[in-house]
């Protein structure tokens, strides 16, 4: 690059617009977009919450009914309902995308975006199914 | 079907206003006639104080990516008949300061494309000499980075990305995915040397995947694919460099 100097690049006639604030409103993909960004947050809630049910079993008996207690109440079952579909919708937004980050090779062909994105479906499917049998299956 | 349409065109004169303003032109509309063509039309036979950019008309010198009804397109490739009856708002490109109506300046992109040093690198010493002969390839090589090579620099995918709007200093879709463009090239060997400009905070880590970059891109380079891509090779540097410091 020269040291030539940028004479225009502020250039007082130069149009700009700025973009508004409410720029993710302007299309669906931008909104799904923001949607999935904001859904990281109920990600974190659903972690705390299960940090907080390991540490009222580590008290015992009593706090663990308490804490059972405290999560039927209708807020709390209203935010981790509302949480669930937002980490269904971040999981599945997130497993689509596997593909695009994910470049296989087998046998010198790359595999198919949608069998990387099914492998991660099938894990999620196995995980789901192995912690149901430990739940359900005593 | 209709045989005219009416196009909306922004106008910009700065010596004469100080804002956009919307004119409206009527034209033909033939079934074969893209916006580039109503544009012309205009140029040649109703307002010839019309600015734009074009070139080739055929896809391939990037020159007319304008808004065509809120969406980032190749004029070139975008047609009427699709947009009959009417009207068709056709603006400059989003995301970049309007020189005059629907022309944009380009240098920023310009200065960000050279910084990612998008030709190929060999190693001080590892350059055969002329006599050997060209470095050969196989189709598979080729197959590697063919994808990214197909960009025409038309920056329809800046245009389309939030990211660079909000943040100018973020290095760009387009930018990136020609990196990474000469990073899978076999003959390369520049990619430690772009890993260092592209792994600072305005380079791939910018990127918050919104992926309307490849969903515009009229050559299919996939940039949104190319970046993420960068984002696992760049991670897994940082890994290794992190438990082999000496290297492996």
């Amino acid at each position: 690059m020269s040291d030539r100097p940028l004479y225009t690049e502020y250039h007082p006639r130069w149009i700009r617009t700025r973009m508004s604030t409410y720029w993710w409103l302007q299309r669906r993909s931008y909104l799904a977009f923001i949607l999935r960004e904001l859904s990281s947050i109920f990600v974190g809630w659903f972690v705390v919450f299960l940090l907080l049910l390991i540490v009222a079993l580590n008290q015992g008996e009593s706090r663990y009914q308490e804490f059972l207690a405290w999560s039927g109440k209708p807020a709390v079952l209203a935010l981790n309902i509302v949480s669930f579909f937002f980490i269904m919708y971040h999981a599945i937004t997130w497993f689509n995308l596997a593909p695009k980050a994910m470049v296989m090779r087998v046998a010198g062909t790359r595999v198919p975006g949608f069998l990387i994105a099914g492998s991660n479906y099938l894990a999620w499917a196995m995980a789901s199914a192995l912690v149901g049998w430990l739940l359900l299956g005593e | 079907m209709a045989d005219r349409i009416t196009l909306q065109v922004a106008r910009y004169r700065p010596e004469e206003e100080s804002a956009v303003r919307f004119q409206e032109y009527e034209v033909p509309c033939p079934k074969e006639w893209v916006v580039l063509d109503g544009l012309n039309y205009v140029k040649d036979r109703l307002d010839g104080t019309l600015s734009y950019r074009w070139s080739c008309r055929m896809g391939i010198c990037g020159s007319c990516g304008m808004t065509v009804n809120g969406e980032p397109k190749l004029t070139c490739a975008t047609f009427l008949t699709d947009y009959a009856p009417g009207p068709v708002r056709v603006e400059p490109l989003q995301n970049f300061p309007v020189i005059r109506d629907l022309i944009v300046e380009i240098g920023d992109f310009m200065r960000k494309l050279a910084t990612v040093k998008p030709w190929i690198i060999r190693k001080e010493h590892e350059e055969k000499p002329l006599s050997e002969g060209e470095y050969r390839q196989t189709p598979e090589q080729l197959e590697e980075y063919k994808q990214y090579s197909m960009c025409i620099n038309c920056m329809l995918c800046y245009a389309a990305c939030p990211i660079y709007g909000l943040d100018p200093k973020f290095i760009g879709p387009a930018a990136i995915a020609l990196a990474q463009r000469y990073n899978l090239d076999g003959r390369d060997q520049g990619a430690p040397e772009r890993l260092q400009i592209l792994s600072e905070h305005e380079g791939i880590w910018g990127c918050t995947f919104v992926g309307e970059c490849t969903k515009v891109c009229p050559k299919h380079v996939d940039p949104a694919g190319a970046i993420q891509r960068y984002k696992l090779d760049a991670s897994v540097e940082w890994l290794k460099s992190f438990f082999m410091p000496r290297g492996a």
